[in-house]
């Protein structure tokens, strides 16, 4: 156990982090159908709201891709880039609330550590969970989706990984202020001060090319922006253009997170 | 509930001397003392602050030692500080022969049972499930669990409860099932921080006794304690610890025959503080004490004490032999600590 030395050591995990994540999954498990009712249906109930509503207003949006612009209904835009939007509440919520829970009010981690099982591999089990409540609720939505034929493009089998993956960087970056929450008040700032903004500046509702050009310089480094660049040609049968760019984006936002949470992580069990 | 010290102030003090020196001639004899845990000069600061200085101590195995001291005095830190969960700023601490903490924190850990202040009860799980769970973090698989859930279930004396979650238990309930969550890996030393702390008598006795049992069957206990009647009760040796230092350490009753006279009378009432003025009485006090309308009588011939306290009938009087609390409260004082 190294890191005792220094917070910003590298992560020493062992299978250990499985037990915490099986317990995070049982917890779940009793709670599954109305936990997942509640976490589909609100996302659900915009996207048919803004897509057939705000769509029959809208008709067709043009996207720019490099063989041109290209034109698709705005529902099929809307829900590739609501879905992202999805994933990242999802894992969100989870790394802030649920963990926090978990970690300041309910003491979990601390009786874990009391076993065998060190703090690396307690946060490394919430940042896969998180990242798996993610995947799950993203999956009932893209099943949704398919029932509403909104797309059918067979590439959706690839923006499945895409959105597991963007779950896991969300779950990441949360995790960082959920390591510096005195208490559920801040995650507030956290959703109204990041999330909200964000989700309005990459490219979820309407095209990037809307802002102005200052702004769309900050957006291309945002991650949802990456993971909706990712995700929304899969939808409409395209494969992406620069997606290792944006891979690369969406992969050091998740190392670079997962990292600085852990040495707050540690900071804050020292003290 | 002092009959304990009414005991060992009569004609049990030759066979306690007597067992004293037949185990510290053993201990003698022995080449290396066999220890389990083994403290050497801890210690660690926070900022500026100093919580724990300088600490030495052992436990051998099958003995239960006891850590008293008020609040702030560095309990809770040690007990950290032997899980790993903060490095120690100098000292070191070798557990089972070989290993040290917190670079083998892992493999110690896995011998330990603890028990911390605060419940860490899973309210999401039945009682079974918690022990189930908790079985997991050591490696214990669901084959071995479903055996071993039964039999703790029983010592905690859960059976009845093994499918109610922690919030339909008791606060006694709640520690047992801690315990028994402690004892998934069989450990051998457990690691108890205030284990009956806002319990009533009832489950508090329970507890003792369970506590009891398993030192008979072998286990070492580290136990931390605000409760002098439980200190004396259970544990073979005990730490008084104060502002993160070790103030003196022995056995309960070497230590109340070393640091006090054998009998206190305790006198309260209205003007019951004006007696400590009187030379009449402090003359055959070895000491005297006065906190809020009582006094304490620290005496060597109680007998003397009490009739010359007859002249004062308005008075009520106590007699007792002098007890742990007395220790503790002489080692550490009267004052209210902050925070406390």
């Amino acid at each position: 156990m190294s890191q005792i030395n220094s917070n910003w050591a590298p992560p020493h995990l062992t299978m250990r982090w499985w037990p915490v994540f099986l317990r995070n999954f049982l917890v779940w498990k009793k709670l599954a159908i109305p936990s997942l009712i509640g976490n589909i249906a609100e996302p659900l109930i915009w996207l048919v709201a803004f897509g057939y509503g705000m769509g029959a207003l809208v008709g067709k949006v043009t996207v720019a891709t490099s063989d041109g612009a290209v034109t698709v209904p705005y529902i099929l835009f809307l829900a590739s880039g609501s879905i992202c939007m999805s994933a990242m509440q999802a894992a969100s919520f989870e790394a802030l609330y649920s963990a926090f829970s978990r970690m300041s009010v309910q003491r979990t981690w601390d009786g874990i550590m009391n076993a065998p099982v060190g703090l690396d591999d307690i946060v490394f089990a919430e940042m896969l969970w998180a990242g798996f409540k993610s995947f799950f609720t993203i999956t009932a939505i893209l099943l949704v989706m398919l029932a509403l034929q909104i797309s059918h493009s067979p590439k959706l089998l690839l923006a499945w990984p895409v959105l597991a993956c963007t779950g896991v960087v969300f779950a990441s970056i949360a995790l960082v202020f959920n390591a510096l929450a005195k208490g559920y008040d801040f995650f507030t700032y956290y959703f109204t001060l990041f999330m909200t903004p964000m989700m309005f500046l990459s490219g979820v509702f309407f095209p990037l090319e809307q802002l102005p050009h200052a702004v769309q310089a900050v957006s291309a480094w945002l991650p949802l922006t990456n993971a909706v660049a990712l995700v929304r040609p899969l939808f409409m049968d395209r494969w992406p253009d620069d997606a290792f760019r944006h891979a690369l984006v969406l992969v050091a936002y998740a190392v670079a997170a997962f990292w600085i949470a852990l040495a707050f992580t540690r900071k804050r069990f020292k003290a | 509930m002092n009959s304990g010290p009414a005991v060992g102030s009569g004609l049990g003090d030759g066979v306690e001397t007597a067992r004293n020196f037949i185990t510290r001639g053993l201990h003698d004899n022995a080449a290396m003392p066999p220890t389990l845990l083994e403290a050497r000069g801890l210690t660690k600061r926070y900022g500026d602050n100093t919580v724990v200085q300088d600490l030495s101590f052992s436990i051998a195995p099958g003995e239960c030692l006891g850590v008293i001291g008020p609040n702030g005095a560095g309990k809770t830190t040690t007990i950290r500080l032997l899980l790993g969960l903060t490095a120690p700023d100098d000292g070191e601490i070798v557990c089972f022969d070989t290993l040290r903490m917190p670079a083998d924190a892992r493999a110690v850990k896995a011998r330990l049972g603890v028990v911390s202040q605060f419940d860490t009860l899973d309210p999401d799980f039945t009682c079974a499930e918690n022990l189930e769970v908790y079985g997991r973090y050591f490696g214990i698989g669901r084959a071995e669990m479903r055996q071993r859930i039964p039999r703790l279930l029983e010592f905690a004396a859960l059976t009845q409860k093994a499918d109610a979650k922690p919030g339909q238990l008791s606060g006694g309930m709640k520690r047992r099932l801690s315990l028994a969550r402690a004892l998934v890996n069989d450990p051998d030393l457990l690691l108890l921080d205030e284990p009956t702390t806002g319990l009533d008598p009832q489950a508090r006795h329970l507890m003792w006794e369970r506590l009891q049992m398993l030192l008979q069957q072998g286990k070492s206990i580290l136990l931390t304690t605000h409760f002098m009647d439980e200190a004396e009760r259970l544990c073979s040796r005990l730490l008084v610890l104060d502002h993160g230092r070790k103030i003196t350490e022995g056995t309960p009753r070497d230590l109340i025959r070393e640091h006090l006279e054998p009998d206190v009378v305790e006198v309260f009432g209205a003007g019951a503080a004006d007696l400590a003025k009187d030379p009449a009485l402090t003359a055959l006090a070895s000491r005297t004490e006065v906190s809020g309308e009582t006094v304490f009588f620290y005496t060597q011939d109680a007998k003397a004490l009490t009739e010359a306290l007859h002249r004062h009938p308005q008075q009520r009087t106590l007699h007792r032999p002098a007890n742990l609390e007395d220790l503790f409260l002489k080692l550490t004082g009267r004052q209210i600590r902050e925070g406390a």
